[in-house]
């Protein structure tokens, strides 16, 4: 299996998913240099400036008009840079793409990919920086990918890219230039709703996903050190997202620990903890817990910026304190 | 067909026009046909408009309902220029769009009343319908969200090179929404063809135009991506279907999109809770009185075209009758089962 980096990864996905079927295009600002992160390099040069457009900075327009242009039946990737960039098209995104099916009673829908880079990327301060995952999971009509891995970001920007509803797809800006073995297979997807056991553990559940979920890794190979097994679940995607996965494993572990990078606030670990409170009450030998960023702006200075994260340390801390009472 | 004329669609430069002040000349042509045609078109909008007030009084239908008697002409005599297979789009002033789409009454009178056989199974109401048989893509809630929409009809059919035209509807209102001008620029840089048709009935919700916008002539609105644009009388639909024309020839032609400013008025308050006290009885009365655009077809079927009152009043009956087995299946047709709640969510939850 070839290495490629997680742009890459998304690069092979858009190209073989836009050979193999011409309905498939992208728009967004910047594409035909390759796009902001070069995860679009040389597809202008493959599939021509009709297929990979340059938009003009104008969000809510890119936004709409892909909407109106999967209603005919065009699959088009939009691409917003950063996920804080596309609030200028929130109403196309949450009142005209995610509800279309629906109110229209079946009678259309909008295969779209909407690509929103989101998380910490050092020191791009609080409008570049946000993970807005939740706000989408909490759309009815709205699928949600947080890609963790090259070889995820490849299998699920496919079936992203295949499937009939619309997608808020949200890459990790810091995995970028991760790299990773990637199946060249051209028919190699990876299933939306389902989980990933990174690690397996029989003393404690740690549910994360995104960047997170390395960090998550790391702290269980401390916690290995220590003596505790942990199970590291990366959810891949947040809506559907696989409880059966998560539950069966709290079910063997009796203990859940959710790390986010995202504010805990209101968070998707919110929603993973109550389901598993009101599923496995019985099962729990430890109070659920969730670590996450403080709801405070993410700020510019690294000293400040590094104080929202959710580090290593925080993870083995509160893994030790539910193991070990 | 009669021989265009620009100018005959063409209001005079300078301050905004009274609405009640007739200065466009009716030079336009249709044949006897085509009159009788518009006539019915236009009948049944309103006809059918009516007896959705009815009903809505009766309690049959809730919600917002917004009204379009008064504007038929706009949507008739577009579509009358536009071609089968040419997309409409529009807001939430909707059921005139619907209906000369080709859709079937009762199934909009059904999607109005919440039933099982409405358009959308009951699930959209009056904002919210769709017919991809008929080309029709909706049915917007959100003031202004349909343009960037209709912009990517526009797309898709310059992606495809389908010879197709996106007919895209929006009001005075929504011409003041910041996403119009996006969409502007991305049809006239990417050459879509798209005709942007702003309905000015002269209120914006309950603000006149006046009070609302800068710059009161729409179809100077694109003047700065270059995009022509007429005003046309729009309670007149020999002069909309000849704009119309010009527009989408223009449009299919590969040029880049057009703007055409229709001087409509709506009759009605802007959706059924709205009494419309922003403005005078005597304006509307004199609007009707004078600028009716079915009144006016009628005068020329029974003066020019020696169209006789039976004639006219069996179009009356079998509108009636339309409307009528509209309005009965929409009463009867069973609600939704409460499993529909969770039908068309997504794929897989």
């Amino acid at each position: 299996m070839p290495f490629m980096t997680y742009a890459e990864a998304s690069r092979a996905a858009i190209a073989e998913e836009m050979r193999r079927d011409p309905a498939v295009w992208a728009v967004g600002e910047d594409l035909g240099r390759g796009g902001v992160f070069g995860q679009y390099k040389g597809l202008v040069e493959e599939f021509g400036p009709e297929r990979v457009s340059d938009a003009p900075i104008s969000e809510a327009c890119i936004m709409g008009a892909a909407v109106g242009a999967a209603m005919m039946g065009t699959r088009p990737i939009v691409e917003m840079r950063f996920s804080d960039f596309a609030l200028c098209a929130v109403d196309e995104l949450v009142n005209q793409a995610a509800k279309a099916r629906y109110m229209f009673g079946g009678q259309t829908r909008v295969p779209l990919v909407v690509r929103e880079p989101i998380g910490m990327w050092r020191s791009s301060a609080a409008q570049h920086s946000q993970s807005l995952e939740a706000w989408y999971a909490h759309i009815p009509g709205l699928v949600v990918v947080c890609p963790s891995t090259p070889a995820d970001n490849k299998g699920l920007l496919k079936s992203a890219i295949r499937c009939d509803d619309p997608v808020v797809y949200m890459e990790h800006k810091n995995l970028w230039g991760l790299e990773g073995e990637v199946p060249e297979d051209d028919d190699f997807t990876v299933p939306i709703g389902e989980a990933r056991v990174v690690r397996e553990g029989g003393d404690l559940t740690i549910v994360s996903w995104s960047a997170q979920v390395h960090v998550c890794v790391k702290a269980a190979e401390a916690l290995a050190t220590r003596g505790i097994k942990a199970e590291v679940i990366d959810l891949r995607s947040l809506w559907p997202w696989d409880k059966a996965r998560v539950l069966a494993s709290v079910e063997k572990t009796g203990r859940l620990l959710i790390a986010q990078e995202s504010v805990s606030v209101a968070g998707f670990g919110a929603e993973v903890a109550a389901t598993v409170a009101e599923r496995l009450h019985k099962a729990l030998k430890a109070p659920v817990k969730r670590l996450g960023a403080p709801r405070a702006p993410i700020s510019y200075a690294p000293p400040l910026e590094d104080a929202a994260r959710v580090s290593k340390e925080m993870i083995v801390n509160t893994a030790e304190g539910l193991v070990r009472t | 067909m009669p021989a265009a004329s620009r100018a005959g669609s063409r209001a005079p430069k300078g301050t905004p026009r009274d609405p009640a002040k007739k200065t466009i000349p009716n030079v336009l042509q249709f044949s006897k046909e085509e009159e009788l045609h518009a006539y019915r078109e236009m009948l049944l909008i309103r006809r059918f408009e009516e007896k959705a007030g009815q009903m809505y009084g009766m309690g049959l239908i809730g919600g917002f309902c917004h009204l379009y008697i008064g504007q038929e002409a706009v949507v008739v005599g577009m579509q009358m220029a536009a071609q089968e297979g040419d997309q409409v789009i529009t807001g939430y002033r909707d059921h005139g769009h619907m209906l000369v789409c080709g859709m079937d009454p009762k199934g909009v009178m059904a999607e109005l009343t919440g039933r099982r056989g409405g358009y959308s199974k009951g699930k959209g109401g009056s904002m919210h319908m769709f017919s991809k048989e008929k080309n029709f893509f909706g049915g917007h809630g959100i003031v202004g969200a349909q343009v960037s929409l209709g912009t990517g009809l526009a797309f898709a059919n310059w992606y495809r090179n389908n010879g197709r035209v996106s007919l895209t509807y929006f009001g005075d209102g929504a011409a003041n929404q910041g996403q119009v001008y996006e969409s502007f620029n991305m049809a006239a840089l990417w050459k879509l063809p798209v005709v942007y048709i702003i309905e000015n009935n002269r209120y914006a919700m309950g603000t006149a135009v006046t009070r609302a916008s800068a710059q009161t002539d729409f179809s100077k609105r694109g003047l700065s991506f270059n995009i022509p644009g007429e005003q046309v009388d729009g309670m007149d639909v020999r002069a909309v279907r000849d704009a119309g024309r010009r527009a989408i020839d223009y449009c299919r032609s590969g040029q880049g999109p057009y703007i055409l400013e229709m001087q409509t008025y709506r009759y009605r308050g802007h959706s059924m809770s709205d009494p419309a006290k922003y403005r005078s009885k005597d304006e509307v009365t004199r609007m009707r009185e004078e600028h009716d655009p079915i009144e006016q077809v009628r005068r020329r079927l029974l003066g020019e075209w020696k169209v006789s009152e039976d004639e006219l009043k069996t179009i009356d009956a079998k509108v009636r009758e339309i409307v009528n087995e509209a309005a009965e299946f929409a009463t009867h047709d069973p609600e939704p089962d409460p499993s529909e709640l969770w039908t068309d969510v997504l794929l897989d939850a």
